[in-house]
């Protein structure tokens, strides 16, 4: 018989870099490398149990109807995910990227932006798109195939989902280079994550971001995975000291914390938009679910490392928070409880009567002038699909 | 009115002040484009006139240049984006194949992505590897994208204007070993459309289609054989994607024969498309199949047997007289 593997350790303590790294901290050459033993700093305004902690840096004050709002965002956040995944598995979605667990860090880091600001996702900031505004039907066109998504990047300012890894941190960088030359009043917050940060576009997008002292914040959710892949395997530091080397400041924050998500954000949000250029800001949390609908995660990851962050759950937290500081009373959760059931139902009652997208129109918007080829093909498409007519071929 | 001799790069400098001059959201970006005016000189003094803002001295990655032109494109601004020699412009692929050209599509057309790409292509001026490639087709393959060839300086002059102008991304190649050559230029002409192609020698017995560099290589051959008695037409294409084949398939019909001339490898070139399209439209008026005269599907040689290499005037009669003999 194997052993039973040991377990990966990715809480906040001991240190993850721990038993990885360590035979070099008597060797001169590498005396800059972090040491295995240090603790890196987290900012954490709210401990996993509830209670409400001080930070010498960085604090936030809100009202008990502020706080209130963002226990209902992540709750129903939450349960537009716990929605999604269902419908994928009922087969109505071809597969959903699940935020299960990260909803503290995309809640804090979406309420911190202004409106000039500009969001720039992957695919998985559910939580973000939320609190600009976006239908969370629009997000599940996506997964279910009818679109590439149909919000509009411009007036929502919240761009596309982008599906190739870490390629939009650069475009958040052109967008504020833009913001720079057409004297915009916003920033621009870059989302990506831990497996990103190998990517050379990410590195390209600090670079650049550095040099040209664009008005971005870079906002890596370090949910300890890239699919199967733990943070291990993409980098040998914490990666918020990624940033020094590119020559801005780095911070990790609790990122199942959403009060000091927003505070971190907000002031890195607020430095960029005066002038000072880009923060590197890693959330660190954990994908509590798969990857995707089409990962299996005990493939690679024990049910104790599990349970371990279960202990963390970013709303459970604040809900003790907001329970023991007594901001709100049961009739409050019950209410927030009836809500999510309400947008759970329309999530699932719009998603059926989605309609299917007209097969014309993948023919539309190649180009913005069509070219007299592609409207060659797609005359003869529609000639050839005219031809199926009778059989009612798209019903 | 103003009618000078200038070269085709000097054609190019023009046509970029011009249109910074015309529309504010014109910006250039790129590596050594600003003091140094480019390695081929192309933004001469460019920087110096428009200011750093407008005219970017970029970090030397080329995929953060792609990258940032699509936030730029995305705020509203046109980045024309200067690859300093074809082989380097592979870092930026993902982001012009997989961004570049899907964004207008994948937001349903709210995106703008006017964005031009300048890439100095082909060989034969002794360059080390990597310096004199012709990767045309892999830009032509990608729906989203358009791509044109200028190959004198009048084209230059327009073609860049126009290209900069227009809504959808371009991918402009410059014909490198052709940046030198000279050509009368009247700013005050009006220019022929971006995507049309050109017949630049009448001829009655064989096509010869050819763009960016081969133009003048076809248009040689085409003096060559005359002295042989071989009336040969040469048609610049001007425009790689969309393919004009207008102009193109009248030619074919009056000859009958074609062969298509490019410095790119013949495998999957432009040269088969056009093969394709030529056959379908004109089967029964060929006299002989379209023939092809390319690089070799081989790397790009060391410089000295790059001669051997590059489709020359020898190797274009040499086809015209295959192409007779069917």
């Amino acid at each position: 018989m194997s052993e039973v593997p040991e377990p990966v350790h990715h809480g906040f303590e001991p240190n993850p870099f721990g038993p990885h790294h360590d035979p070099i901290s008597s060797d001169p050459i590498h005396a800059d490398v972090a040491s295995p033993v240090e603790q890196p700093e987290l900012v954490q305004l709210l401990t996993p149990e509830g209670e409400r902690v001080e930070h010498p840096d960085y604090s936030i004050d809100l009202s008990a109807e502020e706080v209130q709002a963002l226990y209902r965002d992540l709750a129903l956040v939450r349960r537009v995910d716990v929605e999604a995944t269902a419908l994928q598995r009922q087969g109505e979605l071809g597969i959903w990227a699940s935020l299960l667990g990260q909803e503290a860090a995309q809640i804090g880091a979406g309420r911190a932006l202004l409106p000039d600001d500009m969001a720039f996702p992957t695919y998985r900031e559910h939580g973000v798109a939320w609190c600009r505004g976006i239908d969370p039907l629009s997000i599940i066109g996506l997964f279910r195939g009818c679109d590439s998504g149909s919000w509009d990047p411009i007036e929502s300012k919240f761009s596309l989902y982008t599906i190739v890894i870490g390629a939009q941190t650069l475009h958040a960088v052109g967008y504020a280079m833009g913001m720079q030359r057409d004297e915009g009043q916003g920033a621009c917050l870059a989302f990506f994550g831990d497996g990103a940060t190998s990517q050379g576009d990410v590195n390209e997008a600090f670079i650049f971001a550095a040099v040209f002292d664009a008005p971005v914040v870079f906002f890596c959710q370090n949910n300890q995975y890239a699919i199967s892949e733990p943070i291990e395997k993409q980098t040998r530091i914490p990666l918020y000291r990624r940033a020094s080397g590119f020559g801005f400041p780095g911070i990790r924050v609790d990122g199942n914390d959403v009060l000091a998500v927003l505070a971190v954000t907000r002031r890195a949000l607020e430095a960029a938009r005066s002038g000072q250029g880009p923060t590197l800001i890693e959330a660190y949390t954990y994908r509590m679910g798969a990857h995707t609908t089409s990962d299996d995660p005990s493939r690679y990851r024990l049910a104790s490392e599990m349970e371990a962050w279960k202990l963390k759950d970013p709303i459970e937290r604040l809900k003790a928070y907001l329970v023991r500081s007594g901001q709100a009373d049961a009739a409050f959760f019950d209410a927030i409880q009836a809500e999510s059931d309400e947008l759970a139902a329309r999530v699932r009652s719009g998603t059926m009567e989605m309609p299917d997208p007209d097969p014309v129109s993948m023919f539309e918007n190649t180009y913005a002038e069509i070219t007299p080829y592609l409207e060659e093909q797609r005359d003869t498409f529609l000639a050839y699909q005219a031809g199926f007519s009778d059989q009612d071929s798209h019903a | 009115m103003s009618t000078s001799p200038v070269t085709l790069g000097k054609a190019l400098n023009m046509g970029l002040r011009k249109a910074m001059e015309d529309d504010a959201k014109v910006l250039l970006m790129g590596e050594d484009i600003g003091k140094l005016g480019g390695v081929f000189r192309v933004t001469d003094g460019l920087q110096k006139d428009f200011g750093e803002d407008r005219v970017i001295d970029t970090p030397l990655a080329e995929s953060g240049i792609l990258g940032t032109a699509v936030g730029l494109a995305m705020r509203g601004f046109r980045p024309v984006v200067e690859i300093q020699f074809d082989g380097f412009v592979y870092p930026a692929y993902d982001q012009i194949v997989c961004q570049v050209a899907k964004l207008h599509a994948r937001s349903r057309g709210r995106l703008p992505m006017s964005i031009v790409i300048r890439i100095p292509f082909g060989g034969g001026i002794g360059a080390v590897e990597h310096h004199s490639e012709s990767p045309e087709a892999y830009f032509a393959h990608t729906a989203g994208l358009k791509v044109v060839a200028c190959s004198n300086p009048v084209d230059a002059y327009w073609m860049i204007q126009q290209a900069i102008a227009h809504p959808d991304p371009i991918v402009f190649f410059e014909p490198k070993r052709r940046y030198w050559e000279k050509a009368e230029l009247d700013t005050e002409a009006t220019p022929e459309p971006l995507f049309a192609s050109r017949l630049v020698r009448e001829g009655s017995q064989v096509t010869v289609l050819a763009y960016g560099p081969m133009v003048k290589t076809a248009l040689q051959a085409a003096s060559a054989a005359e002295e042989e008695g071989i009336s040969v037409e040469v048609l610049d294409l001007r425009t790689i994607s969309p393919l004009d084949m207008g102009p193109v398939l009248a030619s074919v019909r009056r000859t009958g024969r074609c062969v298509v001339v490019h410095e790119a490898p013949s495998n999957l070139g432009l040269g088969a498309e056009l093969s394709a399209r030529i056959t379908e439209a004109c089967f029964y008026e060929l006299e002989a199949p379209v023939l092809r005269v390319g690089g070799y599907d081989t790397p790009y040689p060391p410089s000295k047997l790059e001669e051997d290499y590059l489709p020359d005037l020898d190797r274009v009669l040499e086809a015209v007289d295959r192409s007779l003999a069917f």
